[in-house]
């Protein structure tokens, strides 16, 4: 894929273009980081402190690892969600206004 | 436009080879693991092949150009693309294998569903609207977008072809199994007729067939999991504490009858709940993690579905879609794996006179179908399984075609000159030669446990494929020779450190105490691959470095905009 392609620096130069660039970037690493904590906040459980999570909640069988291991999968479908819905309500219509303003 | 015949011609084949296959069995009956021939199990599993050969057919009419191969034009909706995404990512593994896991140990399963789902979120946020923007057939496309085409390609080529292979030997002994034990069909042509079954699909078919096998798949695979799940819960009044209650009881009482003490059966019936053996030390814990996490962000089948979709918009939406499928399903196992506990662990019937499974551990689910819904139930749930590797193996069959078609032969040797006719017919030559290939290789590992290849293919892919396109896409002094070396470091680490790890140095070659203790290499190749292209890109000083660093520029305003990117098709 190496065909060269012009990049118009009128809207490279906008500062809003930069500036969109870096919240959707920002707000992306945002969730990485979230995804990430999640994630190794269970696995270093696991690791190191399984008791915790073998511990019963209430007076039956169901322990405190079974809301938790199906919250890492449902903290997953949402911070997946959180994302679309960002990028489909303001980051897309936002690059698209600033695509017509300029011509690209 | 020889397709459509072709498709006919190959039903025939099959039907040839089913025949005998089936003659065989009966003679083979009084084998241990062999089952009797499930009639059920094959008409189901029949609807499922004729269908899906249907689609072959009607796919081949439209499979005009290498784009239409490769990524079915790009005019997948992002809806479909979800489904066939969850479709492509839900293995049999995934379905006997964590179900049969839990059946064993309970909670421990629930683990490896997690880190299977999490690398989704973290394909979304960083790689899946790039992708989409930046490539046209393969990840390679984006990975080589600035770089000089011919060693990057070459790399990206290899690992493609390394982790299809391996993925392909641990689906293909798989599926040889599996259908061994619920078909009552000898191993080997077993393992033929998936293979000629996935060349129809792929060869006749491109992406488009795939795309269906793949939706199709999904939506019998979660249909048959919600039926299960609901089945499960619904003997419970719908109380999961009530399930698990009874299951511990079950464990409890399994181990009471086996000699154990009273103190220790009831031990051995709460240790379902919590974490257990799985996770025997905490770097291997970490490793694996890593490896399932950004593995799924490096598996070349799985990355080439987005380029199928029109725009990064349908890309992004299809990850949620398919986020949303995978996650419900993960969660439906869990109950299935439980509810195999209580259903099939209490129960003569499925069990051998030592108290195991009989049939083998990954047929936990497979009974408690034949517990909830009878002969008729079971064979649907076989066909579903069955279906579900014909769908993984065809995508990663069209991912290694690709990789050779379009990396190696259209970029490589013609330098992109080669036009699209040309570079098509590649692609469909080596689609056979990949299905020989892993019907040879699937036929040499019977006797192989290849579990571990599953999570060599996770590896390489987390140690290769995952920092290269990630340090491509993300950091501008990157160069052709940081990805190149760095990439081929993580590789070559994985590889090696899984040979001296336990799965290889003493399970498979036999030696003793393995150099390399932990379960997976990942942690660390995958940092080993980011500090070579770091450190390799840094220090080079070459030509190449500086064109590298100025197309910096032009990348990131297509990966941010879309502006330029190859769109759909339109026909």
């Amino acid at each position: 894929m190496t065909e060269s392609q012009v990049v118009p620096t009128a809207m490279t130069g906008d500062p809003r273009y930069e500036a969109l660039v870096r919240a959707r970037a920002r707000f992306a690493w945002l969730l990485t980081f979230a995804i990430c904590a999640i994630y190794y906040g269970y696995v270093l459980l696991i690791a190191f402190r399984p008791d915790i999570l073998a511990r019963p909640i209430g007076d039956g069988v169901t322990t405190l690892g079974i809301p938790v291991g199906i919250g890492v999968i449902l903290s997953g479908i949402a911070l997946t969600a959180l994302y679309v819905w960002r990028a489909n309500r303001h980051y897309d219509p936002a690059m698209q206004a600033l695509r017509e303003e300029h011509g690209a | 436009m020889k397709g459509p015949f072709a498709a006919t011609r190959c039903a025939l084949i099959l039907a040839l080879v089913a025949v005998p296959a089936m003659a065989l069995a009966d003679a083979l009956t009084g084998e241990t693991q062999q089952q009797a021939t499930n009639w059920p199990a094959i008409t189901m599993f029949a609807l499922f092949v004729g269908a899906t050969l249907w689609i072959t057919r009607w796919a081949a009419k439209r499979v005009r150009s290498a784009s239409d191969f490769y990524t079915a034009g790009g005019g997948i909706s992002g809806f479909q693309n979800g489904l066939a995404i969850a479709g492509d990512y839900m293995s049999a593994a995934s379905f006997l294998g964590i179900s049969a896991q839990i059946f064993a140990s309970g909670y421990d399963g629930l683990i490896y569903s997690t880190g299977f789902l999490v690398g989704w979120p973290i394909i979304l946020f960083l790689l899946a609207e790039r992708l989409r923007n930046l490539g046209r057939y393969t990840f390679a496309d984006v990975a080589s977008f600035r770089f000089a085409q011919t060693p990057v390609r070459l790399f990206a080529a290899f690992s493609t072809l390394a982790v299809v292979v391996f993925y392909l030997i641990a689906q293909m002994v798989g599926a040889g199994q599996l259908i061994k034990l619920l078909f009552g069909l000898e191993y080997a042509w077993a393992v033929a007729i998936v293979g000629v079954l996935m060349t129809c699909y792929v060869l006749f078919g491109g992406m488009i067939a795939t795309t269906w096998v793949q939706i199709v798949k999904a939506v019998l695979l979660l249909g048959c999991a919600t039926f299960m799940a609901i089945a499960v819960l619904a003997s419970f009044g719908f109380s999961p504490e009530a399930m698990f209650a009874r299951a511990v009881e079950v464990k409890a009482s399994v181990a009471a009858a086996g000699g154990a003490s009273a103190a220790d059966a009831s031990a051995a019936g709460s240790a379902i709940m919590g974490p257990g053996g799985f996770i025997k030390d905490p770097i291997s814990a970490i490793s694996f993690g890593l490896a399932l996490m950004l593995g799924t962000a490096g598996l070349p089948h799985i990355l080439m579905r987005f380029f199928t979709v029109p725009d990064a918009k349908a890309a992004r939406n299809s990850v949620l879609w398919a986020t949303g499928w995978i996650g419900y399903f993960y969660v439906l196992t869990f109950v299935i794996g439980f509810g195999a506990i209580t259903l099939v662990a209490s129960n003569p019937a499925f069990l051998e006179a030592d108290g195991s499974l009989r049939g083998g551990g990954n047929m936990a689910a497979i009974h408690l179908a034949t517990a909830l819904g009878g002969d008729l139930f079971l064979g649907f749930v076989s066909a579903v399984a069955f279906a579900t590797i014909l769908a993984v193996v065809a995508g990663l069959t069209l991912s290694g075609a690709s990789a050779v078609a379009h990396d190696i032969y259209a970029s490589v040797i013609r330098k992109g000159e080669g036009d699209s006719d040309s570079e098509l017919k590649v692609s469909r030559r080596t689609v056979p030669v990949l299905a020989a290939l892993a019907i040879a290789l699937g036929i040499a590992f019977e006797t192989q446990n290849v579990a571990y290849m599953v999570s060599l293919a996770f590896a390489i892919a987390a140690s290769g494929n995952f920092p290269v396109l990630l340090m491509s896409v993300l950091w501008k002094g990157c160069t052709t020779r940081g990805i190149v070396v760095g990439g081929t470091l993580g590789i070559g680490t994985a590889l090696v450190l899984t040979v001296l790890s336990p799965a290889i140095w003493q399970d498979v070659i036999g030696n003793e105490a393995a150099p390399f203790p932990y379960s997976s290499p990942t942690i660390i190749s995958m940092p080993l691959a980011f500090i070579g292209i770091w450190l390799f890109s840094i220090m080079d000083r070459s030509g190449r470095a500086v064109m590298d660093r100025d197309g910096c520029e032009a990348q990131r305003f297509r990966a941010e905009t879309g502006i330029g990117a190859a769109g759909a098709a339109t026909h």
